[in-house]
């Protein structure tokens, strides 16, 4: 069993005289503890409202309704009331948001908003909460900690500050955590220092992370297994392995041709996804990506496509999957010789038989780990 | 290369911006230095990128290429025309040659101007078209090259998607015949799948009309896809200028390195095998950067002798322009980087006691 199952969520918002929104219409995914699993899509795919609607986060509202699933080592944090789930979240379920700004109290020292949370869940005081919450900013990597207590959220940068929300989510040693968008508001750099951290913290505590971003990039480093969502359902999900070597829906492959490479040549046109986000069928009438899809066939209208699951806990959403490498008969001579440790062939853009090795760095050690 | 294929040449470029306090009297206490003497050359018909983190100035220096923001010193040459210096009616007239793509499509364009109206303003302005039909015929070739259809002239910019109000404000550049285009974080506002659209059109707008580009991101992938040539910049200074795929192949520069490490590939096997430079620390304040090389504070390789106190000039190293002492000797692997902890970052003028706070509005706070 794992850690948070989450089964058949789905999250409807009704406004009187307009089209009920589904936002997450029927999304399911498991984490095991010390497992990272990752939720990727484009804006309006409704990874940040299955997030929220975990946490039990979302407004209260006569036109929202919640359907499925989340149950979280034995308890459904769906059904919980507000007392219990306030228990829970902050203490074995936290949550790290997108813009740190933003989820700061502007007008409290930093110090407050974190011993909150040990005062809260810990039944800490005074200094005990104090040198413990300087310990926990020293442990994300806060310089000179007791003096940062006492500032407010305005006087950090912002890698600080996202470094102060994960301090404060982690204070409890919750067993879960959820990160939405961790890094979209940093730089580069300071991305890398956080995505470092949050490896750290899984590596060392065994917390299950659910990492929420539009970022392929972070998501291939981090991530053990990825959901690829569009339109409110999971279209795709792998292990990360397979995911970026052999990608079968042919959103997955849209989304790895439109990213544009650090190690590839200066002019080579990339591949977008024609159309916008908008451009969506609604579920019911079909596959939500059939507008923009090139490989969309007659049967993709009519009725949605189920999910196809395949060995080793993959799965896609799609009755006419981008092909496997070694399906046509060419691939399977070459497959069956004993040189088969090069990559196969990925649609779209492929992943170089010999990536030049990173910058900066010495000879890579080899990994010889096969999909 | 001739100085002919030359089109804009900026020469020891600087803007500062006061740092003021008082009520009635404006003392000014200090400067921030956004633009601190940048030298850069773009060839005719080639794309510059400018990459670096918010706030090493790379947008100051887009803007005052154009003379958007007034330079404090330097100059800088336009197809043979020095700017700075220029009259505001004939710099008028230079604008037509010149135009700007901004990050965010919704908040550069007036939601109570329709689309022909968006396009026409700037053709007005400059006396393009002898009548109303010319005038339509230039914005409906514009359309076209953009990829945007005909009806959208009547729309207004909140009916359309991210993307495609990102391609009214490339045809609102378009539409005066440019030769120079500044595009600030072209794409960093839009979805994935749409980035690569709108990357995709602006390198086919480059080789049908031979447009020059300067486009300015933060996103190393994106600038070294549209990139011929690409300048990292670091609180308000080049630190290295290079040919994109030798910037990739061989930065020379520990803070290239350090940026190419950070870039996340969306491919397993590169993410795990690469090493990773993690830089300690923020960026430091540009009112009070560090003596010396600016980035000697945060350097892993670091020396004790000339980081601190010796500002490290532009030089050719190879096809590369490094500003770095000792960039021979890290290339060739003979210094080893060592651990850097990170310190705390503030300008000198904010030093205020650990247990003071101080108010919210604190003028000069820029960190």
């Amino acid at each position: 069993m794992a850690l948070l199952e989450v089964d058949d969520l789905s999250v409807t918002f009704t406004r009187r005289g307009q089209r009920p929104v589904r936002a997450v219409d029927g999304v399911s995914f498991s984490v095991d503890a010390g497992e990272v699993v990752g939720l990727v899509g484009e804006s309006g795919c409704g990874k940040s409202v299955t997030s929220l609607a975990i946490m039990g986060l979302l407004p209260r509202q006569p036109g929202l309704r919640i359907g499925g699933k989340a149950v979280f080592d034995g308890t459904d944090l769906l059904q919980l009331d507000d007392r219990s789930r306030r228990d829970i979240r902050g203490r074995d379920v936290a949550m790290v948001f997108q813009d740190p700004l933003s989820s700061l109290n502007p007008v409290i020292p930093i110090g407050l908003q974190v011993t909150e949370v040990l005062t809260r869940h810990r039944g800490m005081k005074g200094a005990e909460a104090g040198r413990e919450a300087a310990r926990l900013l020293d442990r994300v990597g806060i310089p000179d900690p007791k003096r940062r207590l006492k500032e407010y959220p305005h006087q950090l940068s912002g890698g600080m500050r996202q470094r102060a929300l994960i301090a404060m989510a982690v204070a409890c040693k919750p067993r879960l955590l959820i990160a939405d968008e961790p890094t979209t508001a940093l730089d580069v750099t300071i991305q890398a220092q956080i995505l470092e951290l949050l490896k750290e913290l899984v590596r060392d505590s065994g917390t299950a992370l659910v990492m929420i971003t539009h970022d392929l990039g972070v998501v291939a480093g981090l991530c053990d297994t990825i959901n690829v969502l569009y339109a409110g359902r999971v279209v795709e999900t792998a292990r990360r392995r397979p995911l970026f070597r052999q990608p079968r829906h042919p959103y997955t492959v849209g989304l790895l041709g439109s990213v544009p490479r650090l190690d590839a040549g200066r002019g080579e046109r990339l591949n977008p996804i024609p159309g916008s986000v908008r451009d969506v069928l609604p579920w019911p009438d079909g596959c939500a990506f059939a507008p923009r899809c090139s490989r969309r066939v007659d049967e993709c209208v009519g009725e949605p496509p189920e999910m196809v699951l395949t060995h080793d806990g993959r799965g896609y959403r799609c009755v006419n999957p981008a092909p496997l490498p070694g399906v046509t008969p060419a691939a399977d001579v070459r497959a069956t010789a004993p040189t088969a440790a090069e990559p196969g062939p990925v649609p779209a853009q492929a992943v170089p038989d010999d990536p030049p090795p990173a910058p900066g760095l010495g000879p890579a050690p080899h990994e010889e780990e096969q999909p | 290369m001739t100085d002919t294929d030359i089109l804009v040449e900026v020469r020891d470029l600087k803007v500062h911006f006061p740092i003021t306090r008082g009520v009635i009297f404006d003392r000014t206490v200090g400067h921030v230095k956004a633009v601190d003497g940048v030298d850069l050359r773009i060839p005719r018909g080639k794309t510059y990128g400018l990459v670096g983190e918010s706030g090493c100035g790379k947008s100051t220096l887009g803007r005052a290429l154009l003379q958007l923001t007034p330079p404090t010193a330097g100059q800088v040459v336009f197809d043979g025309v020095e700017l700075t210096t220029l009259p505001a009616g004939r710099l008028r007239t230079m604008r037509r040659r010149m135009q700007m793509i901004f990050q965010d499509p919704m908040s550069s364009l007036d939601p109570r101007q329709n689309v022909e109206s968006i396009l026409t303003e700037g053709l007005q302005t400059h006396g393009i078209g002898t009548d109303r039909n010319d005038r339509r015929r230039i914005i409906g070739e514009t359309l076209d090259a953009v990829g945007l259809p005909r009806w959208a002239l009547s729309r207004y910019p909140h009916e359309f998607s991210g993307g495609q109000r990102q391609r009214i404000g490339i045809a609102r550049a378009l539409v005066l015949g440019p030769e120079l285009i500044v595009a600030d974080e072209p794409v960093s506002a839009l979805d994935v799948s749409i980035q690569a659209q709108v990357v995709n059109l602006l390198d086919e707008l480059q080789d049908s009309l031979g447009l020059t580009y300067l486009v300015i991101a933060h996103d190393l992938a994106v600038v070294r896809h549209i990139s011929d040539v690409v300048g990292v910049m670091y609180l308000g200074a080049l630190v290295e200028e290079a040919p994109s795929d030798r910037l990739y192949r061989e930065p020379l520069h520990p803070y290239t390195r350090a940026l190419m490490s950070a870039v996340p590939v969306p491919d397993p096997d590169v993410e795990d095998r690469r090493e990773r430079i993690l830089l300690a620390g923020d960026l430091p304040s540009p009112a009070n950067p560090p003596s010396g090389c600016r980035f000697h504070t945060r350097c892993p390789w670091a020396q004790p002798t000339r980081c601190a106190d010796e500002r490290p000039a532009l030089r050719p190293v190879g096809a590369s322009r490094v500003a770095c002492h000792w960039a021979e000797q890290i290339a060739g692997g003979e210094l080893r980087p060592h651990a850097v902890s990170a310190e705390v970052v503030r300008p000198e003028g904010e030093g205020e006691a650990p247990g003071v706070v101080s108010a919210p509005s604190e003028p000069g706070s820029y960190v």
